[in-house]
């Protein structure tokens, strides 16, 4: 006799169980402290944080730990906490030509005010394994340089551009209200910074093929990389009972600014324009990828054909989400039990029907 | 209040009632009044992220949640079931983050949510049936564009789904879409009723109980209102048509419900039991008496 599978509820008890333990794993081995994530694992910290929408390098270190290291589990958990914020304003823009800088590079300029500074970077060493590294390790400290005579003044290379009107314009700020897409469903076609906010919180393997794919010929955009600066800037906030920004702290951003070939058009005199990414933390792989994909979705405002993934918006924006994409992918695995049988009996249908046929062509064929 | 209904449970505390704030919820029951007052349109909303994962019902969670009061009692079935992991879950949250009672009998529920099955037991007025919905466009395989699709169901023009319809008559004889079955709702929208097998379709039509579509990822909401002509799409000569199961529930012995297929052995055995385990447990219990 045949028992109805019961006890789901169990099933899910104990199997949450064994996950809190796989987490731990071997326990002779010292757990991981949210502290030594955060400091030891900050690049992966800096990425929940950019994908989860929320700058909170201790919170970020802990969804890690509780996600066992998977990045998109973590950056659901982040973006879940972050649903239950109140939110009661947006801040000032935050001004990136203030930044402290720890790293600046320029693709275009040899040398500019401000300087090149490399700051920590893996961009010059040899991919070898060091198995120093293995064993626990004391490092030499970094070397200081003395100041630069123009350190504290680094102008954005792109506003350089601009006095000269080489560059687009980058458009005032018209006081409208800041959209954001997690608050009101995106309507198409979406505005240039509601299309920032989905590249900024979408998935960074996923902006980075894209970003490729221009480099390839789909959407191409002639990119020099203006700029790239990472470094701590302050938020500022106006309260409307003071009617003045007060200061609410810093936060570690990277900032990457790319310049594109125009050749003008009717209205607009050949000149470059912008593509625009902006990361918490050091996320410069993001932020450039954002920025390509970003100029590659201006084509249509810009008067370019509009032929490739990367340049059509409706195809990025609804599928650069990392957990909705996660979600849909994985949601294969629940059951489907009552639609499958539904295809079964016209699968069955169709074969009988398809028997039926080839059974009487082959009688009539014997008959001949 | 019958012994079916569970103990009412206590509520988490650190959260709202039933998860979301007040706000969230007044935007949500907007898009559902709106949705109410327009039949089968799908109404855009700011789905919130929630804290189980896109597909697994979030839509549906977050119309529960705009919806329930402490009075309700809730039925959570999945795939028909109320013991499938994803319906105990998404209960069991429900239970914590609202502490209202919990059911698995249809007629007890105020409110039921579901995936892919709506109940064989009649619903009558004054319940909720609450969908969730992955896809909620109708045209969506048909034309993948958003600002395409919506401007199609402005000027009800629905003649490419229509022909899909006709070439599968073409090919096979009938119709061969066997779940998300498209339906035209009070004779305006084209609407996906869900991936529920075409067995449900007729339910839809002339409910008392109000059906309410939640799609999270997609962000949209639809409903339709108690006692609201749904048709199945079809023609004269090809008219719509339901599953017929060849025998009868092994466990109930119930005809005319719809019956999953359960592999008992690696050798070819099979049998066939109601995907709806509520009404197949109270059959087999008055059966026992």
């Amino acid at each position: 006799m045949y028992v109805a599978v019961k006890g789901g509820e169990a099933a899910i008890d104990n199997a949450h169980r064994l996950l809190a333990e796989a987490r731990r794993g071997d326990p002779a081995i010292p757990e991981l402290s949210v502290a030594q994530i955060r400091a030891q694992m900050a690049l992966l910290v800096d990425r929940v944080m950019t994908e989860g929408s929320l700058y909170d390098p201790d919170l970020a270190a802990l969804a890690l730990k509780q996600a066992r290291g998977d990045v998109v589990e973590a950056v659901f958990l982040v973006r879940a906490y972050r649903t239950t914020l109140p939110r009661f304003g947006a801040s000032v823009p935050v001004e990136t030509g203030a930044m402290t800088v720890e790293r600046r590079i320029s693709a275009t300029f040899k040398d500019l005010p401000g300087g090149q500074v490399l700051g920590p970077t893996f961009d010059y060493t040899h991919r070898l394994i060091d198995f120093a590294l293995a064993a626990e390790s004391e490092c030499e400290p970094a070397a200081e340089a003395e100041p630069r005579a123009d350190a504290g003044t680094c102008p954005r290379v792109t506003d350089l551009l601009a006095q000269d009107g080489l560059i687009e314009p980058s458009p005032a700020d018209d006081g409208a209200p800041v959209g954001d897409l997690t608050r009101e469903p995106v309507d198409y076609p979406a505005d240039r910074a509601l299309r920032l906010q989905a590249l900024a919180r979408g998935d960074e393997g996923f902006i980075l093929s894209l970003a490729y794919s221009t480099q390839r010929g789909y959407g191409r955009t002639h990119p020099f990389v203006g700029e790239i600066r990472v470094g701590a800037v302050d938020v500022a906030f106006v309260p409307e009972e003071l009617g003045f920004a007060v200061p609410l702290g810093r936060v570690r951003l990277t900032e990457c600014q790319m310049v594109n070939q125009f050749k003008g058009s009717g209205a607009a005199p050949p000149q470059f324009t912008r593509g625009y990414g902006l990361s918490f933390g050091q996320s410069e792989r993001k932020a450039m990828a954002m920025a390509l994909v970003d100029r590659a979705l201006r084509a249509e405002e810009l008067g370019e054909p509009v032929a490739s993934p990367a340049q059509d918006q409706e195809f990025v924006l609804a599928h650069c989400d990392s957990l909705q994409a996660t979600g849909f992918v994985e949601h294969l695995k629940l059951p489907h039990y009552v639609d499958f049988q539904a295809e079964l009996e016209l699968v069955r249908r169709l074969r009988a029907a398809f028997e039926e046929t080839s059974d009487a062509a082959g009688m009539q064929e014997a008959a001949e | 209040m019958s012994a079916a209904i569970a103990q009412r449970p206590e509520r988490e505390p650190g959260y709202n009632f039933a998860y979301l704030d007040e706000g969230t919820k007044r935007m949500i029951r907007r898009a559902i009044l709106k949705a109410i007052a327009v039949p089968g349109y799908q109404v855009p909303f700011a789905s919130r992220e929630m804290p189980m994962p896109y597909g697994w019902g979030t839509g549906g969670v977050q119309v529960t949640a705009a919806i329930l009061g402490r009075s309700d009692v809730l039925k959570v079935i999945d795939q028909g079931a109320d013991d499938t992991t994803n319906a105990v879950s998404i209960r069991r949250f429900f239970a914590r983050t609202s502490g209202v009672a919990t059911t698995t009998r249809t007629a007890e529920a105020t409110i039921i949510q579901t995936r892919h099955r709506i109940p064989e037991t009649p619903l009558s007025e004054g319940q909720v049936l609450v969908y969730q919905v992955p896809i909620p466009e109708p045209l969506r395989f048909l034309e993948p564009r958003e600002t395409e699709t919506r401007q199609l169901h402005a000027l009800a023009e629905y003649g490419a789904m229509h022909v899909k319809l006709y070439e599968d008559i073409s090919r096979h004889g009938h119709i061969a879409t066997t779940y998300a079955y498209p339906v035209e709702v009070a004779g305006r929208y084209v609407m996906d009723p869900s991936p529920t097998p075409k067995f449900d379709n007729p339910k839809m039509d002339d409910c008392p109980a109000l059906q309410l579509f939640g799609a999270g990822r997609e962000r949209r909401i639809y409903a339709v209102p108690p006692y609201t002509r749904v048709r199945s799409l079809d023609f004269e000569d090809h008219p719509f048509r339901v599953q017929e199961f060849t025998q009868p529930c092994a466990l109930c012995g119930a005809s005319g419900h719809y019956l999953d297929e359960v592999v008992t052995d690696d050798s070819g055995g099979r049998m066939f039991i109601c995907s709806d385990t509520d009404i197949c447990e109270t059959r087999v219990a008055e059966a026992a008496r």
